[in-house]
C-alpha cells in the first residue's frame, strides 16, 4: 500500500505567525502528531459534472445582473498536477474574491468600498484530464484589514482544491506579479521560504491573453506525491 | 532513477470570507451556485441517521464564529466514497461553517463503521481566519469503547490526548465534539 509523501513544512507557514494576528489565539501550541500511514485514507469524494452549472468558472458572468462587472478582465489559468508532475484530473477547484474596488460581497464586509451588482466573487470547475483548469474572473482590488493601524492585504484570490485524498487537500491564495503589497502582508510573509512565496504569485501570459479581450495569469498548482513503496524498485516477485 | 519531488504549493489561511467560495448561501450570496457538501449521504443510504455538532474554541476561550469545517467519513460497511463497491448515494463529505453568533457547527450524516482495524470515526478539516494551514481531527464515537481501545491513532496517543478526540453522545443519535484549539484542552492535530 502506498501512501503520500510526508509534508515538507519548510515550505507551509508556522501556525503561530505573531505578525499576523489572528493566529496567536488560533495556532495549536502541541506539535502535530504524526498519523500512522496505515490509518491515512487513500480516496477522496467524486465530484463529476452534474454537480456544477455552465457558467460556475466565469466569474464575469455567474453573477451578472445588468452587464459585466468593472475591473481588468482576465483569464486564470493553469493545472493541477502532484509532487512528481503527475496531473490530478477531475479534482474540485473553488475560488473566491473581492471585486476590482476590495470589496467582498460577504455578510460581514463592511469597507467603505462599494459593491459591484454584477460581480458575485465565487466560481468553481473540475479539472480537466491533464490537471488544467480555468476561470474568467476579474483583478481583485488591495484592501485594509485590522491586523494593524494600516494593513492592507495585496491583491489576492482564494484557491480551494479537493485533491484527490484528505492528505491533499489544500486551500492557498494566489498574489500578482509585480503587486509591492505582497512583500508587506504578514499572512503572506509568515511563509519561511522565499521561493514558496513566489511561487504563489500567478505570471502574467500574454500569449494565453485573449486580444482585444481579458489579459491571462497563469497559477500552477502543486498537491502531495504518492510516496515509492520499496516494493516498486523491485521486479515482481524478488 | 529518483527525480526530486516539486515541492508542493504553500497554504495560506481561507481567511474571514471562505463562505463565498465554500457555501456562498452562508455568505448572504445570492447565486445559482448549488451548495455541495450539504449532503453526505442520501435518504436511502443504510446507516445509524446521527448529528455531529460542537464548536470551535481559540486559545481565549472564545468560540469561533467564522471557521469553515469539513467532514471525511466511512459509510456503514466502512467504506470510502471513490472506493469500490461503496454504497451509491454515499458521499462521505461534507461542509459546515460555524454559526456567525454561536459558533454551533452541524452535520446530519450516517455513523461510519469500522475501517479495518479502526474504530468508527470521522475526519475533520478545519479552515478558518488565523489558521494558516488546515488542521486535520477526529472525532470517535463515546459509544465505541471497546473498538476505540484498539484504535491504532487513538493507541499512539497518551489517554489525555486521546480523551479530546472522544465525542460526548448527548442524546441517542447526537454527539458533541468540542474543538480546542489552543491550551491545556488542546484536541489532538495530525500530521497525515
Amino acid at each position: 500500500m502506498t501512501g503520500y509523501r510526508p509534508r515538507d513544512w519548510t515550505q507551509q507557514p508556522p501556525a503561530l505567525a505573531p505578525a499576523y494576528k489572528s493566529t496567536r489565539l488560533r495556532a495549536p501550541s502541541a506539535p502535530l502528531v504524526q498519523m500512522p500511514q496505515a490509518s491515512v485514507p487513500l480516496s477522496s469524494p467524486v465530484f463529476g459534472q452534474r454537480d456544477l452549472e455552465p457558467l460556475d468558472h466565469d466569474l464575469l458572468q455567474n453573477h451578472a445582473q445588468e452587464g459585466a462587472p468593472i475591473g481588468e478582465r482576465i483569464l486564470l489559468f493553469g493545472r493541477v498536477m502532484d509532487q512528481d508532475g503527475r496531473a490530478v484530473p477531475g479534482t474540485l477547484i473553488e475560488i473566491w474574491q473581492a471585486n476590482a474596488g476590495g470589496r467582498y460581497r460577504h455578510r460581514n464586509d463592511t469597507y467603505l468600498a462599494p459593491l459591484d451588482p454584477n460581480f458575485g466573487g465565487c466560481g468553481r470547475t473540475l479539472s480537466d484530464a491533464e490537471g488544467g483548469y480555468a476561470f474568467h474572473t476579474l483583478r481583485p482590488g488591495p484592501y485594509p484589514w485590522p491586523n494593524s493601524d494600516n494593513s492592507w492585504r495585496p491583491a489576492h484570490i482564494h484557491v480551494s482544491i479537493m485533491g484527490s485524498g484528505l492528505p491533499q487537500r489544500l486551500i492557498t491564495q494566489l498574489y500578482f506579479e509585480g503587486d509591492p503589497l505582497v512583500a508587506l502582508c504578514p499572512i503572506v510573509q509568515a511563509i519561511p521560504d522565499k521561493d514558496a512565496i513566489d511561487r504563489l504569485v500567478a505570471r502574467l501570459d500574454l500569449e494565453a491573453a485573449t486580444p482585444f479581450d481579458c489579459l491571462a495569469y497563469r497559477f500552477d498548482i502543486v498537491l502531495r506525491g504518492r510516496r515509492a513503496t520499496v516494493f516498486e524498485n523491485k521486479p515482481e516477485g524478488m | 532513477m529518483t527525480k526530486t519531488p516539486l515541492p508542493e504549493t504553500a497554504s495560506q489561511t481561507a481567511g474571514p470570507y471562505v463562505h463565498i467560495g465554500l457555501a456562498p448561501e452562508i455568505a448572504g450570496l445570492q447565486t445559482p451556485l448549488p451548495a455541495l457538501g450539504a449532503e453526505i449521504a442520501d435518504v436511502d443510504v443504510p446507516g445509524l441517521r446521527i448529528t455531529l455538532e460542537g464548536r470551535i474554541f481559540d486559545g481565549g476561550g472564545t468560540p469561533v464564529t467564522d471557521a469553515m469545517i469539513e467532514l471525511w467519513q466511512a459509510d456503514t460497511d466502512g467504506r470510502f466514497a471513490g472506493a469500490d463497491a461503496c454504497t451509491p448515494g454515499f458521499r462521505g463529505w461534507g461542509r459546515s461553517a460555524t454559526d456567525f453568533e454561536t459558533g454551533l457547527w452541524q452535520f446530519q450524516t450516517i455513523k461510519p463503521g469500522r475501517v479495518g482495524d479502526q474504530a468508527p470515526h470521522i475526519a475533520l478539516w478545519i479552515v478558518a481566519r488565523g489558521i494558516n494551514i488546515g488542521l486535520h481531527t477526529r472525532a470517535y464515537f463515546q459509544d465505541e469503547s471497546e473498538a476505540n481501545a484498539s484504535d491504532p491513532v487513538l493507541l499512539s496517543l497518551t489517554p489525555e490526548r486521546a480523551a479530546t478526540l472522544i465525542t460526548q453522545q448527548t442524546s441517542k443519535a447526537t454527539y458533541r465534539f468540542d474543538i480546542h484549539l489552543q491550551g491545556p484542552q488542546e484536541t489532538v492535530f495530525f500530521d497525515l
